[in-house]
């Protein structure tokens, strides 16, 4: 018994209190939340315990889906996710691409293309609230007036106030924010790839695109799916974003994670609870699939 | 020799002779005009950040909208400073704290993960990991019910809690690929010599993990500084950190005073700036470490 003290027990001492906090918040809370979900704790009265709340398995699921409202918050979000993704990617690998090689001043510009992500959601929605400003003509400020003065009038349109494709506008600074972080990951993943390696790929006459599609570009893989991983998580949760542009009200740009947020203002804890449970469900479909991959990559 | 070189790419060359890196010069010319240009889009929202916080009321008008201020003023920034800097002293209350203890959590955390393979350990490390993707909207309210029930107050000290919690995987998975990247001589000899994990921990590890310190401490004060969604829950503009108060300063009575939000809007991000122009050098090896490698 000493002994076995002796052997685990200052690790065990070391990693015991990470385990306990993220078992208590992590594991715990989601097994309540799901509790929470499945009852029906629509009120103020039953949110403050002052009145009972009762089982009602997965109506709030069925019910939420049901309702248009909900499945236009589900319709934005892969609006906005697909979009993200899409841009992050190709500016991100772009930007990767142009500075993989040694350049003077490459350094100065991965510092500026990366900057943007050392800002919060909050402090550039001021700022791209104000360039998607959806005026038009004579009252255009931000980019739609920008169009305007080089001549690309035909450019300008009401941004984030569409009611069917408003939230890709607030795509856009989404993408400014996190382009340099994936071009992080990208530079990351070229600079994986041995030198010798495409010295020997040139020896045997490749061509230098050659030496990319046969070379770097297969190496590059699992740096693109955890740059996948990443992005697409933070878009499916993406919350400040959009409510420093937009506002918790708007509809046209309503995503989950909002009418979470929504709900719990209106006491409403068990829609609240449900809206938060789809969010793991989805994020789940990506995550768990990824971290098994890990895990085993790890283990091999 | 195939020349239909449509990209910037480097133009393809025969073997005969080494050649200067970066390609022919047009192919050189055209990849710089393309990052020049990718630097000007990056910039575009710096530009009207900066003029429109220096422009007075009326010259902040659509038709002037991307022109520099007819007459320089420093008011705007008088009043955001004015409305901002309560909230900026609280942000540094939570974010400095929650940053060292959850970066100690992670450095403990890594080092036992990476040197001790009970069996178990890899399925610990992948648990631990999911809560870095974890959608906190999962936890939200029974977290907002388990605070309230054991009396936690609202705002600063809440805070500070949770981004210890829910910073602990990034800061343990960093840490973890550190320690896995440190040669493993440096620290066995010293277990050799009999001493236990916990001496070799401090007297060898955590010397050993300062670089790894330094890419947490950015990575953890960064994200803990523009957290937006645990103040929203868990704090008012009143007793709330630095994103809220300007949140509640853009959205506010000042509605329609663009100079006042925007120069707000540099001054709740003057510290992850500063803190990423120092570092940038760790910040970017961080990025790479922290995230590529699981």
């Amino acid at each position: 018994m000493k002994k076995l003290v002796g052997h685990y027990g200052a690790p065990l001492l070391m990693i015991l209190p990470s385990i306990l906090l993220i078992g208590i918040f992590v594991y715990g809370l989601l097994g309540v939340n799901f509790w929470t979900s499945m009852t029906d704790n629509h009120s103020a009265a039953q949110a403050s315990g002052r009145k009972p709340v009762a089982f009602v398995g997965l109506t709030n699921y069925i019910e939420l889906l049901l309702t248009e409202d909900f499945r236009h918050s589900l319709a934005n979000l892969v609006l906005f996710t697909v979009t993200f993704l899409v841009g992050a990617m190709a500016m991100g690998f772009l930007w990767a691409w142009l500075l993989e090689r040694p350049l003077r001043g490459g350094r100065l510009f991965q510092t500026i293309y990366l900057f943007p992500m050392a800002v919060s959601f909050v402090a550039s929605g001021v700022v791209w609230r104000w360039l998607l400003n959806s005026n038009q003509g004579e009252n255009a400020s931000g980019l739609n007036r920008l169009f305007q003065m080089v001549g690309l009038d035909f450019l300008q349109n009401p941004w984030w106030n569409n009611i069917t494709f408003g939230i890709v506008a607030i795509a856009l600074p989404a993408i400014w924010q996190l382009s340099g972080y994936v071009m992080a990951l990208f530079l990351a993943g070229f600079r994986g790839v041995p030198d010798e390696l495409r010295e020997a790929a040139r020896m045997d006459g490749a061509s230098e695109w050659q030496v990319y599609r046969m070379v770097i570009f297969p190496q590059l893989t699992p740096v693109l799916m955890s740059a996948i991983v990443i992005i697409a998580h933070m878009s499916l949760k993406s919350f400040d974003l959009i409510m420093s542009i937009s506002s918790a009200a708007a509809y046209q740009t309503k995503v989950p994670a909002v009418d979470m947020f929504l709900f719990k203002s209106g006491f409403d804890y068990a829609n609240s609870a449900a809206v938060g449970a789809f969010l793991l469900i989805i994020i789940a479909f990506l995550i768990v699939p990824y971290l098994v991959q890990q895990h085993r990559s790890r283990t091999r | 020799m195939s020349t239909s070189v449509t990209a910037p790419a480097p133009a393809p060359a025969p073997a005969e002779q080494p050649r200067p890196r970066g390609g022919v010069p047009w192919a050189h010319l055209l990849r710089l005009l393309a990052i020049v240009l990718g630097v000007v889009v990056v910039l575009i929202p710096v530009y009207v950040l900066l003029i429109t916080s220096f422009k007075g009321p009326g010259d902040a008008s659509s038709a002037r909208a991307w022109a520099l201020p007819q007459d320089w003023t420093f008011s705007n920034w008088a009043v955001a400073w004015e409305a901002l800097a309560p909230s900026i002293g609280r942000s540094m209350q939570i974010v400095v704290p929650s940053t060292i203890v959850s970066a100690m959590l992670g450095c403990m955390n890594g080092f036992v993960l990476s040197r001790w393979r009970f069996p178990g350990a890899d399925i610990v490390f992948t648990l631990i990991l999911f809560g870095m993707f974890l959608p906190y909207q999962a936890v939200m309210i029974p977290l907002m019910q388990m605070l309230l029930a054991v009396g936690v107050p609202n705002g600063v000290a809440s805070l500070i809690l949770l981004h210890v919690v829910f910073g602990i995987p990034i800061t343990t998975l960093i840490f973890r690929n550190y320690f896995e990247s440190v040669p493993h001589e440096l620290i066995e000899s010293s277990t050799m010599d009999g001493a236990g994990m916990l001496r070799t921990f401090w007297h060898i590890a955590l010397p050993l993990a300062i670089p790894g310190f330094v890419v947490v401490l950015i990575w953890q004060f960064t994200n803990a500084w523009n957290d937006f969604l645990f103040a929203v829950f868990f704090s008012s503009p009143a007793n709330g950190p630095v994103t809220l108060a300007l949140n509640n300063l853009a959205n506010g009575a000042l509605l329609a005073n663009y100079g006042v939000s925007m120069a707000g809007a540099v001054l709740a991000s003057l510290p992850t700036l500063l803190v990423y122009i120092l570092l940038s050098k760790y910040f970017l090896a961080g990025l790479m470490q922290g995230s590529v490698k699981g």
